[in-house]
C-alpha cells in the first residue's frame, strides 16, 4: 500500500519505510567512549550518594561512574549487576529525571545531573555485547523454586535464587519472557531486540527454566506448584486494565492502550499496523504517554491526551510530557470522558465532560466538548487479576497483594513482588527490586534448617 | 589603564609575556605569528653548535590530564634545535629588524669550553638580538653530554660560563637553571657571581609521566623504551613559585633581576609570579596547549587586574608578596581560623565530610537532627582547610578567622591578639626565652 498520512479511520501504511524506522529509533542513542568520558568526570563522587538513596535497586552509582572514569567499563557492569541484574533495561526506560539523576547535587548545583542512566547503559552494553557473566551458582542447594511470571520482578528473583543454588522454574503465561518489557516499553526505549537478549543475559547463569505460555489458572495450578516446590514467587503483574464505564466504550475503534503498546511491540512491519487519523487517549500516566506518542510516531494526524485533573497530578514524568508534546501530541487537562459517538458502529468522536475539583474532591461541571476521533485508547490504570492465586491464603488490600518488606505474602511458602504488590510505584526497577529481595529473604527462609 | 611595558635589565617589550625556549620559538615562522599575537617577547629555541643535534622521530611527549581531559602536566623528550645554526641566526636577524619593539632573546647550549661559547656569542651578536639566556636546564639528553641540567647541577660551573660569557659579551646575559636540584639557592647565588643579569627559572622537572600497561614502557615510548623526561604545564607552577621565592628572598641573590617561568597558564599565574619578584615571565606549555591567541587573556586580564587593583605600572606590584614569605617558624602560632559551610551554597555531596570524617579531625557533620546536613563542628575543627580543598562550590566553605578575645570552643583558649610563633612556643626544646 502506498502510504497515505491522511486516510480516514483505522487504518496502517501512513507513512514510509524510512519514516518509521526514524520514528522508532533510540531515544536516547548510545554514549561513545568519548561522551561518556565527558559524561562519567562530572560525578563528584559524594559521599552517602543521593542518587543511591534515590535508587530503587540502590546501585552504587559513584562507583560504576567512577570505574567507567578510569576506564574499567567491565568493572562498573560488575558493580551495576551487583545491585540490578536488569541494569540494562533500567538504563533505558527508568524515569531517571524522577529518581537517581533527580536527586543529583549537580541538579541543585546547576539544574544539569550527571547522566547517570545513559553511563548505566554505556557500561551494561559493553559488558552484556561481549556476553560477559559475573556470577557463579553456589553449590546446588536441593531446593525448587517456583516463581510465575517472567516480568522484571520474576526474572530478577529467578537469577538471584539460582545464585544461591536454588533450582528456579519460571512459568510465564506469554509465549515470550521479559513481561512489560517484552510487550509493554515503548519501542523507542528499548530497541534491536534487547529485551530477548536481556532474558538470555539473565538466564545464562543457569538453573533457572523458563516455561512459556504457561499460565497459572490455566495451565498450572498454585496447589500444585506448592506441592512440587519448597516456594513459591508471584509476579504476574497487572493483567487487566481498568475501563471506562461509558456509554459506547464497547464499540470498534475503543482499544486497551496495554493491549495496543503489546501489539505494536510484537509487530515486524509497523507499516501493516492500523492507527486511527484522530486518536484520543484517555489517562495521565506513562501509558497514556506511550500510547499517545507511538500513535504520533505511526502517523496518526491528530493525537490528543484527555485527563481528568491538572498537570501536577499527571503520573507521566515532566519530561514524558514534554517528550510527548514535542512529537506533536497535545495534552489537554481537566476532561473526563462522558461518552463514546458512534457511526456505523464505529468510534467517530467523543463527548467529553469539563472537571474541577470541589474542595478537594473531582467534580464534573456539566459542561461538554467533544473531539472527533476514530481511535481511542483508554489507559487509565491497570489491575490485578486475583482468581488464578484460589484460595491459598494470599491476601490482597486495594486489588494487590499484601507482602511484607520482605516480599512475604500471608501464605509462609508464597513471595510476591512487582506490580503485582501494593508496595512500591510501578516501574520497571523498583519490580527488580522486590523480586531480588524476595529471592534474598526466599533463600533465608529456605537455608534456615541449616543456620 | 595600566602601564603593561616591561623593562627586563634594559630589554624593553611591550608585555612581560615572553614565549619560553620551546617549540613556540623554533623558527621565524611560530615566531612572526607569535609578535603578530602580541607576545612581547621571545626566548629562542636553544642553540647549540653545528652538527646540529637530532631528535627521535617518534612520539616526544607524555602528559597527565585532569576532568575533562584539560592538560595538567606535558613531559618532553625533545632536544634543542635540530636546525643548522645558520638557518636559525640568520632568521632571528629579519625577525628581530622586523619587530624592533620586542624582545629576542637567544637561548643557548654549547659544551663547557670558553672557545665554544665565545664562538657563539660572537654570531649571536651580529644577529642584533637583545639578550642570551644561558640553558643550563634541559634533565634529558643533552645532560649525559655535559650539557644543560649537568651544568646547571654543579655551581662551580655556572659561576665559570656564566663569567666567560659576561666577559664575551655585550648582551645582557640570563642564566637559565634546572629546577633538578636540592636547594635551588645555591645555582643561583653561582650565577650572582659570575656576573649574570639575570636567572630565568625553571626549566622542566625530570619525569616519567606514564607507563603502557600492555607493553610495560615508559611513555613516550620509543619502540619499547622510553626515557624520563622534562615536566612542565600547570602542574609545575607551585615547585617554580616556590624557587622564584626562595631566590628572592636570598640576601645574597636579593635584587638580581628573575624571569619568571613554570606552569604560567593564566594571567593570575603570572601576576603571582611578579608578585612574587619575578621581573616578568615566560610561557611554554599554556602557549602549546591553546595557541597563541592566550596572549589576548594574559595581557587583558592582567591589565584589568591592575586597574583594579590601583597598580599603574608592572613596578607598583612586582616583588610584593616576597617579605610575605617566612619560615615555618615564624608564623603566627596565636591566630585561629575555622572552617565554615555556607549552607545556601552548600549542594550536598558530603565530600568535606568524609575527607574530614576518614582522614582528618573528624569535625564535619554528615545528618543534623536525621537530616542531611553538614555543618561544622567548631570543637574538633583544627582549621586544616582539607574541606575547602575538596568541596566542588568556589567559595562554599570559607576559613574564618576568630576575633580577638572568643574562646576556640577546640582548646578552650580564648584567642591572642598577640603575635607568637614556634621559636617561642613552650613546647619548642630550643625556645629562645622572649623578653
Ligand atoms: C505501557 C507501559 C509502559 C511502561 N513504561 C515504563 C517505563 O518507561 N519505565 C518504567 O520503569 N516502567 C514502565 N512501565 C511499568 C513497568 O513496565 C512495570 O512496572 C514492570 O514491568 C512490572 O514488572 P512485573 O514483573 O511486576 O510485571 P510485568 O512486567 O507485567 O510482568 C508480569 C509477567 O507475568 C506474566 N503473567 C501474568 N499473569 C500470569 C499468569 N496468570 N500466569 C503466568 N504468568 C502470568 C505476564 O505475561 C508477564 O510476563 C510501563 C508500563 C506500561 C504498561
Ligand atoms: C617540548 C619542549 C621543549 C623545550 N625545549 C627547551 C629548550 O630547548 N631550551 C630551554 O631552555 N627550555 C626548553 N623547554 C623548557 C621551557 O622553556 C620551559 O622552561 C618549561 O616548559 C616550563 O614552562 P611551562 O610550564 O610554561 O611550559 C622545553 C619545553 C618543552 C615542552
Ligand atoms: S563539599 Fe562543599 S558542597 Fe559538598 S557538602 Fe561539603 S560544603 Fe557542601
Amino acid at each position: 500500500m502506498a502510504p497515505d498520512r491522511l486516510r480516514e479511520g483505522i487504518a496502517p501504511a501512513r507513512l514510509g519505510a524510512e519514516q518509521y524506522a526514524d520514528n522508532f529509533a533510540d531515544l536516547h542513542p548510545p554514549l561513545s567512549e568519548h561522551e561518556a568520558m565527558v559524561a562519567a568526570d562530572r560525578c563528584y563522587f559524594c559521599y552517602d550518594a543521593p542518587c543511591v538513596t534515590a535508587c530503587p535497586t540502590q546501585i552504587d552509582i559513584p562507583l560504576f561512574i567512577r570505574q567507567i572514569a578510569t576506564g574499567d567499563p567491565m568493572g562498573s557492569a560488575n558493580t551495576i549487576f551487583d545491585q540490578n541484574i536488569l541494569g540494562g533495561m533500567c538504563a533505558r526506560v527508568c524515569p531517571t529525571e524522577t529518581l537517581c539523576e533527580e536527586a543529583c547535587v549537580r541538579e541543585i548545583a546547576e539544574g544539569k545531573p550527571v547522566l547517570i542512566g545513559q553511563l548505566q547503559r554505556y557500561a551494561t552494553d559493553v559488558a552484556m555485547s561481549q556476553g560477559r557473566q559475573f556470577y557463579e551458582r553456589a553449590q546446588p542447594s536441593g531446593k525448587k523454586v517456583a516463581v510465575v511470571g517472567a516480568g522484571p520482578a520474576g526474572l530478577a528473583c529467578a537469577h538471584r535464587l539460582a545464585m544461591h543454588g536454588h533450582d528456579v522454574v519460571v512459568h510465564d503465561g506469554r509465549p515470550k519472557a521479559g513481561g512489560l518489557n517484552e510487550y509493554g516499553i515503548a519501542a523507542y526505549k528499548t530497541v534491536d531486540g534487547f529485551a530477548q537478549a536481556e532474558v538470555d543475559y539473565v538466564t545464562a547463569i543457569g538453573g533457572i527454566e523458563l516455561k512459556h505460555e504457561s499460565a497459572l489458572g490455566r495451565d498450572i495450578q498454585l496447589d500444585q506448584l506448592l506441592e512440587d516446590h519448597d516456594a513459591v514467587f508471584i509476579g504476574i503483574g497487572l493483567a487487566d486494565v481498568n475501563s471506562l464505564d461509558v456509554e459506547g466504550e464497547e464499540v470498534e475503534g475503543v482499544a486497551d492502550a496495554v493491549d495496543y503498546i503489546a501489539g505494536l511491540r510484537q509487530a515486524d512491519d509497523l507499516s501493516k499496523l492500523p492507527v486511527g487519523r484522530r486518536v484520543v487517549v484517555i489517562g495521565g500516566g506513562m501509558t497514556a504517554i506511550d500510547v499517545a506518542v507511538q500513535s504520533k510516531l505511526l502517523g496518526a494526524e491528530e493525537v490528543t491526551i484527555c485527563y481528568r485533573r491538572g498537570k501536577d497530578r499527571m503520573n507521566a514524568s515532566e519530561f514524558e510530557q514534554d517528550l510527548a508534546t514535542s512529537k506533536g501530541v497535545a495534552i489537554r487537562h481537566w476532561l473526563q470522558p462522558k461518552r463514546v459517538v458512534a457511526e456505523g458502529g464505529k468510534a467517530a468522536a467523543i463527548e467529553l465532560e469539563y472537571t474541577e475539583e470541589q474542595g478537594g474532591k473531582l467534580a464534573g461541571t456539566g459542561e461538554t466538548l467533544t473531539l472527533a476521533a476514530d481511535q481511542i485508547f483508554k489507559a487509565i490504570g491497570q489491575k490485578l487479576v486475583s482468581d488464578s492465586l484460589g484460595d491459598a491464603g494470599v491476601k490482597l488490600t486495594g486489588g494487590r497483594i499484601d507482602v511484607d518488606g520482605e516480599g512475604r505474602t500471608a501464605n509462609t511458602k508464597i513471595w510476591a513482588g512487582g506490580d503485582c504488590t501494593g508496595e512500591g510505584e510501578d516501574l520497571t526497577v523498583t519490580a527488580v527490586a522486590q523480586g531480588r529481595d524476595a529471592a534474598e529473604s526466599i533463600h533465608a527462609a529456605l537455608s534456615g534448617g541449616d543456620a | 589603564m595600566a602601564d603593561l611595558r616591561n623593562d627586563f635589565v634594559g630589554i624593553k617589550s611591550p608585555n612581560p609575556f615572553w614565549l619560553a625556549s620551546a617549540p613556540p620559538t623554533d623558527k621565524e615562522y611560530n615566531v612572526r605569528r607569535a609578535f603578530e599575537a602580541g607576545w612581547g617577547g621571545v626566548v629562542w629555541k636553544t642553540l647549540g653548535l653545528d652538527p646540529h643535534i637530532v631528535n627521535v622521530n617518534g612520539p616526544r611527549y607524555g602528559a597527565i590530564w585532569g576532568a575533562d581531559r584539560r592538560l595538567l602536566g606535558l613531559n618532553n623528550i625533545e632536544l634543542i634545535t635540530d636546525r643548522p645554526l645558520q638557518t636559525n641566526l640568520d632568521e632571528i636577524k629579519v625577525v628581530k629588524r622586523d619587530y624592533p619593539d620586542r624582545a629576542v632573546i637567544v637561548s643557548l647550549m654549547v659544551p663547557c669550553e670558553e672557545v665554544c661559547w665565545n664562538e657563539i656569542l660572537k654570531k649571536v651578536e651580529e644577529t642584533g638580538a637583545d639578550g642570551i639566556e644561558l640553558n643550563f636546564g634541559c634533565p634529558h639528553g643533552m645532560s649525559e653530554r655535559g650539557m644543560g641540567s649537568a651544568v646547571g647541577q654543579v655551581p662551580e660551573y655556572i659561576e665559570m660560563v656564566t663569567r666567560w660569557c659576561k666577559a664575551g659579551t655585550r648582551m645582557p646575559v640570563i642564566v637559565k637553571l634546572t629546577p633538578n636540584i636540592t636547594d635551588i639557592r645555591y645555582p643561583a647565588r653561582a650565577a650572582n657571581a659570575g656576573g649574570a643579569d639575570a636567572v630565568s627559572l625553571i626549566n622542566t622537572v625530570s619525569s616519567i609521566t606514564s607507563v603502557n600497561l600492555d607493553t610495560f614502557s615508559p611513555e613516550p615510548s620509543i619502540d619499547g623504551k622510553g626515557s624520563h623526561g622534562g615536566y612542565c604545564g600547570p602542574a609545575v607552577k607551585p615547585i617554580a613559585l616556590n624557587m622564584v621565592a626562595e631566590i628572592a628572598r636570598d640576601a645574597e641573590t636579593a635584587g638580581l633581576p628573575i624571569s619568571g617561568i613554570g606552569g604560567i597558564t593564566t594571567w593570575r599565574d603570572a601576576a603571582e609570579f611578579l608578585a612574587l619578584g619575578s621581573g616578568n615571565v615566560q610561557v611554554c606549555t599554556a602557549a602549546m596547549t591553546y595557541g597563541f591567541k592566550i596572549i589576548d587573556e594574559l595581557t587583558a586580564g592582567l591589565a584589568n587586574w591592575m586597574d583594579e587593583a590601583g597598580h599603574g605600572d608592572l613596578d607598583s606590584f612586582v616583588g610584593r608578596a616576597v617579605p610575605n614569605v617566612t619560615d615555618w617558624q615564624y608564623l603566627n602560632l596565636n591566630y585561629v581560623a575555622k572552617a565554615n559551610i555556607n549552607q545556601d551554597l552548600c549542594i550536598q555531596c558530603g565530600r568535606c565530610f568524609i575527607a574530614c570524617e576518614d582522614t582528618s579531625h573528624q569535625a564535619i557533620t554528615s545528618t543534623v537532627n536525621g537530616v542531611r546536613k553538614f555543618e561544622v563542628i567548631d570543637e574538633e575543627c583544627v582549621g586544616c582547610n582539607l574541606c575547602v580543598n575538596v568541596c566542588p562550590v568556589e567559595n562554599c566553605i570559607t576559613m574564618d578567622p576568630l576575633p580577638e578575645g572568643v574562646i576556640d570552643k577546640r582548646t578552650g583558649l580564648k584567642v591572642d591578639p598577640t603575635y607568637s610563633n614556634w621559636t617561642e612556643h613552650p613546647n619548642n626544646p630550643a625556645r629562645q626565652a622572649a623578653e
